[in-house]
């Protein structure tokens, strides 16, 4: 069941607000509304699931309706028209308190300008949440310090927030976001106000995080490649519409009409496609085989070398055509042979990252998980293929598993 | 001239008769209202007079000297000794000591009156609506008119005098603190909002801390309006210094003026010092922690 459904959800800008959701549903088209009864459409019948533990992307460039959108999943704004259902439990029928009690302990808000409350300092910053629920003192505080320790920001609780920069500010929001240990996290652009270094290694901390805690997350922005680095879904919003909702790669292989391709055309894609996506089925052998076998295997793959694994898959190292031809002529065994040295990468390394480890060494690239296991092999041909926006499927579904002969 | 050929042609609305009737009623029907507000106000007058006027004048000027030091270091704590000792050796001393009573007294009732309603009006639009053209009304309406609906209600004496001065000093305490309130970011009232707080606690955790310096703005204007304002209420017999400036400036005598007037310069620049530092450097301090 998804943590947070939007169903139909409408937001209207107007006079005649009211009456423009009734026009809409009678097929008014936005342009006539706002023409014949100076209604703007802010967000237009927009439909959603979110799931427990997903990054959830929302993006789309200014004035498309995400920051409106975002706003009524706690209804800082009231939807004109629609339900969003939080557990199930539509909130556009609960009374003020009830709305409290969801905006207290189950979702929680991160601001592009920080939005830290000047006159506290760092940690009372932090307890703001837990204070206004009354929670006793010591244990309030003991849980923002927990939380700030997360962020990584021990030591700096004393501190007043204007003599904190704007990445260590932002710490400060997630902190105080954090401490009420939400369900959901919706982060409003939470990374925009701040410069691209500063805001990469907090993208790489929100994953850390987020391996850590598991939450929701709901992350609005304006940056694809922002959205592609960090969602797990993305919904690519335009003028109030949701256009498409997938996963990165979703939106970047299969656009679903042309305003997303053209949105995407100019991604870098190096910085996107990872080696899980370009990667191929390995060519392997266990050691225990001979070289001769090795070369007839070649033959047959019409490859040069090959990937020598143990029986759990792990790698040992690569042979060549050429030694391993050598060693049927002087008898040596495949491990005389084997160049152990061969480079290998994490399977999320992204293949802008990845050229210059190619062009070291004559083998291609081995791709293994954390306990070195051969999930499969990148040839510098898939790199630049994958440059020109060509990705094999076989990648992308990520089952490119090894064949083990023997 | 042309005006009175207007006059004569058109009658005459009759605002004036209107005005006195309904004060004549409010005089006979809201009696025990009056009696009330004279009374309380008789007391907090009275209980600052023999707060300042028991200690000899050399210790209250030791006092005040070492609060001016907090307030604005040895600059402010100097001026407001040599000030003092100026009004002491002048002999205005008791004078002075009624007129700071007076404005205390009118300045407090302002701002336990006027932040309420500066809050009200920053809530609710409509509420700002209705006060805003009042206070338009209060602010620009001649002072000396005051005087008279307050001796109507308060006959003559210490009551009215501060009554009049509140009506005419309150504005910038109910203005600013408004202000001060619509001023806060509404990225930090949002935020406030998402965290699930009450309304009270939205206005005394976030709202009224940030709109402070603004509403202690406020809190001074008023204090040094109803110092303005006191000196002229001893027209209607309020004690102070006013009646000494009164008195010299009816009897033609320019030095003995000058004398009065200087006490109230001086006691004019300590209050507006005074108020003005006398919250920032609790301010400061926490921001350098």
């Amino acid at each position: 069941m998804p943590i947070l459904s939007i169903r139909n959800v409408s937001k209207l800008f107007g006079p005649n607000a009211a009456q423009g959701v009734k026009l809409l549903n009678q097929g008014y088209n936005k342009e006539r509304l706002a023409k014949e009864k100076q209604i703007t459409v802010g967000v237009n019948q927009v439909n959603m699931d979110i799931e427990q533990g997903e990054i959830f992307v929302i993006m789309g460039l200014s004035g498309s309706g995400k920051s409106t959108l975002v706003r009524m999943f706690n209804r800082l704004i009231d939807p004109s028209a629609g339900q969003i259902l939080v557990h199930d439990k539509d909130i556009m029928k609960m009374n003020a308190e009830q709305l409290r009690d969801v905006r207290r302990k189950t979702i929680s808000m991160v601001f592009q300008k920080f939005a830290l409350f000047p006159h506290r300092s760092v940690l009372d910053n932090v307890e703001y949440g837990l204070e206004i629920q009354k929670i006793d003192k010591s244990k309030r505080r003991a849980k923002a310090m927990q939380s700030l320790e997360l962020v990584g920001l021990k030591g700096w609780e004393d501190k007043m927030p204007d003599e904190l920069s704007g990445g260590m500010q932002q710490r400060v929001g997630l902190a105080r976001a954090l401490a009420n240990d939400p369900e959901v996290l919706l982060m409003d652009e939470a990374f925009s106000a701040l410069d691209p270094l500063i805001r990469r290694d907090m993208q790489d901390e929100l994953l850390d995080l987020q391996e850590k805690m598991k939450k929701t997350i709901i992350f609005i922005t304006h940056d694809l490649d922002e959205a592609l680095r960090i969602g797990d879904r993305i919904a690519l919003m335009r003028d109030g519409e949701v256009v498409q909702i997938g996963t990165p790669e979703e939106i970047l292989i299969h656009p679903a009409n042309r305003y997303v391709q053209r949105f995407v055309e100019d991604v870098d894609l190096s910085k996107v496609l990872t080696a899980l996506h370009v990667m191929r089925r390995p060519e392997t052998i266990t050691p225990d085989r001979g070289p001769r076998v090795a070369l007839e295997l070649m033959r047959e793959r019409g490859v040069s070398n090959l990937f020598v694994i143990d029986r759990g898959k792990r790698l040992l190292g690569a042979i060549t055509a050429e030694d391993a031809s050598r060693a049927v002529k002087e008898k040596l065994s495949i491990e005389d042979i084997m160049i152990s040295e061969c480079p290998t990468c994490p399977p999320d390394r992204v293949i802008g990252e990845m050229f210059e480890l190619s062009s070291t060494s004559p083998l291609p690239i081995s791709v293994v998980d954390e306990e070195n296991r051969l999930l499969g092999v990148v040839v510098r041909g898939s790199l630049l293929g994958a440059m020109a926006g060509e990705v094999e499927n076989e990648g992308v579904n990520g089952n490119a598993a090894p064949t083990i002969v023997g | 001239m042309q005006h009175q050929l207007l006059s004569a042609d058109m009658p005459k609305l009759p605002i004036a008769s209107w005005v006195d009737t309904a004060v004549d009623w409010m005089s006979t029907n809201l009696e025990g209202l009056f009696d009330g507000i004279a009374f309380t106000i008789e007391k907090v007058v009275t209980f600052f007079t023999d707060v300042f006027t028991s200690p000899h004048p050399i210790l209250f000027i030791i006092i005040l000297a070492i609060i001016a030091y907090f307030a604005g270091k040895w600059k402010l704590s100097l001026f407001s000794a040599l000030g003092f000792l100026l009004i002491w050796n002048l002999g205005y001393w008791e004078a002075t000591m009624s007129t700071l009573a007076l404005v205390l007294t009118s300045g407090l009732v302002s701002i336990v009156i006027g932040i309420p309603i500066g809050i009200l009006c920053a809530k609710s639009r409509g509420a700002s609506n209705v006060i805003t053209p009042l206070l338009d009304f209060m602010q620009t309406m001649p002072a000396f008119v005051y005087l008279l609906p307050a001796v109507t209600f308060f006959s003559l004496g210490v009551v009215p005098g501060v009554i009049a001065s509140i009506i005419f000093a309150i504005p910038p305490t109910i203005r600013l603190t408004n202000l001060g309130i619509q001023q806060v970011s509404s990225e930090l009232v949002e935020a406030a909002d998402a965290f699930g707080s009450t309304g009270a606690q939205k206005l005394f955790k976030v709202q009224l801390p940030l709109a402070m310096p603004t509403i202690l703005a406020g809190i001074n204007q008023t204090i040094m309006l109803s110092l303005s304002m006191v000196v002229i209420a001893s027209m209607i017999g309020a004690q102070g210094i006013g009646v000494e400036v009164y008195r010299a400036v009816t009897q033609l005598r320019i030095g003995q003026g000058f004398e009065a007037g200087l006490a109230v310069v001086v006691l004019a620049i300590v209050l507006d010092r005074l108020s003005q530092n006398i919250f920032k450097p609790a301010q400061k301090r926490r921001n350098a922690k």
